[in-house]
């Protein structure tokens, strides 16, 4: 279980709950603690018109499930497929009252839905001097690693991190993953928040109470001082494991979890480096503008002076997501890629570890 | 008399405000003074306010890049829009917007809009939010013949329909999208027919005839307003400038625009019809022909004296609620 150790103490039970369990929780009571709060997007309840059982499916993930029949189908809409017209209704509805979370049942679906997300949502507020709130959500599924082939397993979390006015979220277990949607549906700003397909059934401790973790705050699920490693979503995974294995040889590994990419928590970042002087950061997206580079960047700008060895990036290749399982696993980063990339960092420099 | 005088002295000064309004901007990029680019909507104004005369401020309009008739008609400050056309800090977006993204959310007005078809979606969201929160409000689109085919545009009328939303999508027909024909453009030649086929009443009217489109869209509001769904007017219409302020308009047939402006000027048709039925005297409208004038003076000699942002606060502020 990731270690939260930078997270208030919640007082009160915790039940195991999986990252499925743990955003329909969030869903569930801000839906009932507030009444503006709406889910809409295809099959997020399932059934619609059908003659067969109704809330079909809860999402195709089976996040929403449950939620129509407590809120009804005036509140968790099922839309027709036209991705564009569902962030619109979000994002028209969000300006005039409404806090909806919309989902984009794959997250590469922003193709067809982009323009409603960087043109208009994102720059609502700046375009209209600041008079304007677009409190929405729009939750979507990343990653590979279930042979959905290149149209359903993008990493697209660069794509969006570069747009000023959206806010970009990235949890890594369940804990976070309530307490970040949670905040994400009261925030005021649009939100992207996204769940990565293989990690929804990772269960840990989550307590039962409504609680909002702060977005540009990092979480440190392993503390060290020899290496830094930064991982967002599931790459956390591998991050953790290559902190213990490397442990046991006595070598510690500061494993640091954004949990937002927009904002980001620089400080947390730097103030890690300055302390091992060695980087390597894991990302599943394609390695172009993409995250690893970005935060890269920001070490080799603001803090090149505390590196004693090159930054190292473990990203996918420059290459869609392949379908065929061989070419998939060697497309996705692994513990195994990322551990050869941690020795390499310990073992450059004047002084290798 | 089938409208009171108040109404008519109303609709009357606003078309006559925009006329005026657009033929400065024109001056004014002309002469200079208005940065980046505009889309003026001479010409298109009984659509605009007949659109927008019974609506109030919780009632939601998004417009199109050709958008500051709509925002008069829906109320929004004169002199702000100057100013924010004109890029100064006290313009209605903080100088952040310009002409193709200017807003008042106070006004009901969810913006201009400079991608073609970007608004119905969230027009949408708005008459979601109405329908979601009982409010009996309604929100209005306005499209052109040019958005009519973008696929955001389909989108969002198909879902209108399911979602039995109180939108009344207005389709300003004024034959151009940009500088290409609508009947180039729009493959089963009327718009109409196709709006009919998503499954809500859709009508063609004259959008040159102010009472014939105020009357049409009185049904489409109440209808929206009554929760019966949305409906499609698609009002006919000419564009006295060019897509943009600058446009040599060399697509169009010479002396096009020139009878247009002889024969086909909404403002002369209301007028003259007003006049016809006895129900408003010339004299009272030529006062208001006065004011008007006035008030765009006065709106662009604020505006030229208005502040500019200043980068060091402007630049970063109003991206997030919160960051």
């Amino acid at each position: 279980m990731t270690n939260h150790s930078n997270n208030p103490a919640i007082g009160g039970k915790t039940s195991l709950k999986t990252i499925r369990e743990a955003i329909n929780d969030a869903l569930r009571e801000e839906m009932r603690r507030d009444p503006t709060v709406i889910v809409l997007g295809e099959e997020v309840s399932g059934g619609a018109g059908c003659e067969g059982e109704d809330d079909a499916y809860g999402g195709v993930f089976g996040v929403t499930k449950g939620l129509m029949p407590e809120f009804g189908r005036e509140r968790v809409i099922d839309t027709p497929i036209s991705e564009a017209a569902i962030i619109g209704a979000a994002a028209g509805a969000a300006n005039n009252g409404l806090r909806p979370v919309a989902e984009l049942m794959f997250f590469d679906f922003i193709g067809v839905s982009f323009d409603q997300i960087f043109n208009q949502a994102a720059k609502f507020r700046y375009m209209f001097g600041g008079k304007s709130k677009t409190p929405m959500v729009i939750r979507g599924t990343v990653g590979g690693g279930w042979r959905a082939g290149a149209q359903h397993s993008s990493m697209l979390h660069s794509i969006v991190t570069h747009i000023a006015g959206l806010k970009v979220v990235m949890p890594a277990n369940a804990y976070d993953a309530k307490g970040l949607m949670v905040q994400a549906i009261r925030d005021d700003d649009p939100v992207i928040f996204l769940e990565h397909k293989v990690m929804y059934d990772i269960a840990c401790e989550v307590p039962d109470e409504q609680y909002a973790i702060p977005f540009g705050e990092a979480a440190f699920p392993r503390q060290g001082s020899d290496v830094t490693i930064v991982a967002i979503s599931n790459m956390v995974t591998h991050a953790i494991t290559v902190a213990d294995i490397l442990a046991k040889e006595g070598i510690s590994c500061d494993v640091i979890d954004p949990r937002t990419v927009s904002p980001l928590d620089h400080e947390a970042i730097l103030e890690s480096v300055e302390v091992t002087g060695r980087l390597v950061i894991i990302d599943e997206g394609n390695p172009r503008c993409g995250l690893a580079t970005d935060i890269a960047g920001i070490v080799a700008e603001h803090g090149f002076y505390s590196l004693k060895a090159p930054i190292r990036t473990v990203t996918a290749p420059h290459t869609p997501v392949p379908f065929a399982p061989e070419l998939e696993d060697a497309y996705l980063p692994n513990a195994e890629k990322l551990m050869v990339a941690v020795r390499e960092v310990l073992a450059a420099g004047p002084s290798g570890a | 008399m089938p409208y009171s005088t108040e109404f008519l002295l109303s609709a009357y000064r606003t078309m006559k405000t925009i006329r005026e309004f657009e033929e400065r901007c024109v001056k004014e990029f002309e002469g200079g003074n208005v940065p980046g680019f505009t889309h003026v909507s001479n010409g298109q104004e009984a659509i605009a306010v007949a659109a927008c005369i019974d609506l109030s401020d919780k009632d939601i309009i998004g417009s199109t890049h050709r958008g500051h008739g709509h925002c008069i008609a829906k109320g929004c400050d004169v002199g702000g829009m100057m100013k924010e056309i004109m890029g100064r800090s006290t313009g209605l977006c903080k100088g952040k917007g310009g002409s193709m993204h200017i807003a008042d959310i106070d006004k009901g007005m969810l913006g201009a809009n400079a991608i073609v078809g970007g608004g119905p979606p969230l027009v949408n969201g708005a008459a979601l939010a109405a329908k979601t929160l009982g409010t009996k409000n309604v929100a209005l689109s306005f499209n052109g013949d040019g958005s009519a085919n973008q696929g955001t545009v389909f989108e969002a009328m198909n879902m209108a329909v399911v979602l039995k939303l109180p939108h009344v999508f207005v389709y300003e027909n004024n034959g151009y999208a940009e500088g290409t024909a609508a009947n180039y453009a729009v493959g089963s030649n009327s718009l109409t027919e196709r709006n009919a086929g998503f499954g809500m009443p859709a009508e063609c009217i004259d959008g040159l005839d102010f009472f014939a489109t105020y009357e049409a869209l009185k049904i489409a509001t109440e209808r929206a307003r009554n929760g019966d769904g949305p409906t499609a007017i698609e009002a006919m219409c000419v564009r006295f400038d060019g897509h943009f302020i600058g446009d040599p308009q060399l697509y169009r047939p010479k002396d096009e625009v020139k009878n247009a402006r002889k024969n086909q000027d909404c403002i002369k048709i209301f007028r003259e019809r007003v006049i016809a039925e006895g129900w408003l005297k010339a004299a009272a409208m030529n006062a208001i022909d006065k004011e008007v004038m006035v008030e765009i003076e006065t709106a662009v000699v604020n505006a030229l004296a208005a502040p500019h942002p200043d980068p060091a606060t402007d630049l970063m502020s109003d991206v997030y609620c919160s960051y």
